[in-house]
């Protein structure tokens, strides 16, 4: 097996953002990452979804498929994110009609052909990709709603030292007993609800040489743990007017294009826990 | 590691699992997966916990301070079906949820906020994990919210305050919750607003489903006109059981749960399949059944993870709607 690369770049949702996804792979590159992945939900919000698939394949994006590409590919009704507010539905709706139109047929049968997770292990470091949860694919895994004590389990029983996901739209990270490490990317899709038109993904330092350095490594009493990997989380800045225009011209909802323009999210809300509902402006 | 923990392996005998459920190696499961199903005595499907998300305290039992006509458990004042939860009973429970890697804790009743140790069950909880309370909204005064507000402002976890009121105005509400409720409820949310809570409110479709529209509409102006900004909304189905069966109507024999209606349906969705309750009593299945002596699965969470036959006229509610008592879902609308 030839040696893999210790920095990789893992990106959350894309949902037709094919402008911050150029982006975010010319950042990434330009930062050292060596592979480069995604971890799906590649349609959906955003205009032109074919123009996302490209760049991914261009650029060799290992791809783990969303739920959104997996209802696109198998023609389902809906996005599977299981809305009940009846605006939220409205827009998921139209949102998931555009894309499901403008998905062409080839790119709709390489979505069903995406792995549901991969797994790498790098320098001993076993790594878990998947979208939602390891366990589901919609799950959201928010930063206050999920337990350590639960990740610890999920870690311990799928044989992780480090697991990541996205699905949920904004990045968080929190280290696990037993040196592990769950971290949720973000998305490049929209703004992470923050006030700022940014968008976010994750460099991952697998094992840093001076973490390995330090110590004997597992278990001396008093020692602090080492962390399998380092994550950093890093904006995204990229041509948000340009992206904007182009959902305007593709008659997208105007409040889904007031997210893109403000940072603020205007849709989805109901899935938001207290914590992270209280941090946005709606 | 406290106590016993769950069983690393499934013990039950379980004549659907196949290889596929194992996965392929370098492949997760699907979303979609047939939990281990299968026909029981009573001929009703039985369904494995998958794993144990929620754990639910019965934090005052059965007791509660009002007596809606619509409650499946008919909880009341004088009702002691079901008594208080200690606070040390409930520190060890959470102790020992650990090892079942519990994403999150349910406090309901009765009526929590009756309990006086409420605040410091729920800063216990709130160390662990994320924690909701269900509660009638009557019983908020300031002074009963602050430590929790602080012990939520401390914890990285959400603290859920669920409010029931079940109408948007005291003409629909009162005759279910009682005399002067919808005002003391409202009351309750402007409090918890004041407090930096986001109060989700919970009706029970106490109305003709076809009515969802407008009821969703009405509850969303009051609450703005009490201050809720950008209100949050949960409909819930009722549960035809108890109190219940007599407002409105029992179940018919048809409306239960067949082995043939699990077929291609996502058990995991059930609450029975990711949740156990804690009670005076024991350890029952789910907070909707803790009146069928059958729903209780034990005295202990090892005892209690054993399948359970869905064979209560209720099940067919959870089986409809789907995870009708978490914070998320419930009766959901579609406009296209």
């Amino acid at each position: 097996m030839s040696p893999e690369p210790r920095r990789l770049a893992v990106f959350g949702g894309v949902y037709s953002n094919h402008l911050a996804l150029a982006a975010a792979i010319e950042d990434a590159r330009a930062r050292g990452a060596g592979d480069l992945y995604c971890l799906g939900d590649l349609g959906a919000f955003g205009p032109h979804p074919d123009r996302v698939f490209p760049l991914l394949v261009e650029a060799g994006v290992r791809v783990v498929r969303g739920n959104y590409d997996d209802s696109i590919a198998r023609g389902l009704d809906d996005c599977q994110c299981g809305y009940t507010d009846p605006r939220d539905n409205y827009f998921a709706r139209l949102s998931y009609r555009y894309t499901y139109r403008a998905t062409s047929e080839r790119w709709r049968a390489w979505l069903g052909r995406l792995p549901d997770s991969l797994r790498l292990d790098i320098d001993g470091v076993r790594i878990l990709m998947c979208h939602g949860s390891p366990r589901r694919m919609n799950e959201f895994l928010w930063e206050s709603t999920t337990s350590t004590q639960f990740l610890a389990t999920l870690a311990e029983a799928r044989e992780a030292d480090v697991i990541l996901a996205t699905h949920t739209g904004f990045p968080w990270q929190r280290p696990l007993p037993g040196h592990r490490l769950f971290a949720n990317v973000g998305v490049l899709g929209r703004p992470a609800n923050d006030g700022r038109t940014d968008v976010w993904y994750a460099l991952v330092d697998v094992a840093p040489p001076v973490d390995r350095a330090a110590g004997s490594g597992r278990g001396d009493p008093g020692e602090e743990p080492r962390a399998p990997a380092r994550v950093e989380f890093v904006p995204v800045t990229y041509d948000y007017e340009r992206l904007a225009e182009e959902m305007r011209r593709e008659a997208l909802p105007e409040a889904f294009i007031e997210t893109i323009t403000t940072g603020w999210w205007t849709t989805c809300l109901e899935i938001l826990p207290a914590k992270e509902r209280a941090r946005g402006k709606f | 590691m406290a106590g016993s923990g769950p069983p690393r392996a499934r013990t039950i005998d379980d004549p659907t699992r196949g290889d596929e459920r194992a996965g392929v190696a370098g492949r997760e499961r699907p979303t979609r997966r047939p939990l281990p199903v299968g026909r029981s005595r009573s001929e009703a499907p039985w369904v494995a916990l998958d794993h144990l998300d929620t754990l639910w305290f019965q934090v005052t039992g059965t007791i509660c301070n009002l007596r809606c006509t619509h409650c499946f458990i008919s909880c009341a004042p004088d009702n002691h079906t079901f008594e208080f939860l200690t606070l040390a009973e409930v520190l060890g429970w959470l102790e020992r949820s650990e090892a079942w890697g519990v994403k999150e804790y349910y406090f309901t009743g009765g009526e929590p906020f009756m309990h006086p140790d409420l605040p410091r069950m729920l800063g216990a909880a709130l160390e662990r994990g994320p924690a909701s309370v269900l509660t009638n909204g009557t019983l908020l005064p300031d002074r009963a919210l602050e430590p929790i507000a602080r012990a939520a402002r401390a914890s990285i976890y959400s603290l859920e305050i669920r409010v029931s009121i079940d109408g948007p105005s005291p003409e629909t509400n009162d005759p279910i919750r009682g005399a002067g409720t919808f005002e003391r409820a409202l009351e309750g949310v402007r409090t918890l607003l004041a407090q930096g809570f986001l109060p989700i409110v919970t009706a029970t479709q106490v109305w003709d489903p076809e009515r969802d529209e407008e009821m969703r509409r009405a509850f969303v102006d009051v609450l703005r006109g009490a201050g809720y900004r950008y209100p949050r909304l949960k409909i819930l189905p009722s549960l035809r059981i108890g109190r219940e069966a007599r407002r409105a109507r029992g179940y018919d024999d048809r409306e239960r749960v067949t082995p043939e209606m699990l077929d291609g349906y996502d058990a995991t969705q059930l609450l029975c399949a990711s949740s156990r309750v804690v009670t005076s009593k024991g350890v029952y299945v789910c907070p909707i059944l803790i009146d069928a002596p059958s729903a209780r699965l034990g005295a202990s969470l090892d005892e209690a993870s054993r399948p359970f036959a869905i064979d209560r006229s209720a099940c067919y509610t959870c089986w409809l709607h789907g995870a009708i008592c978490s914070n998320y879902g419930g009766i959901g609308q579609d406009v296209t």
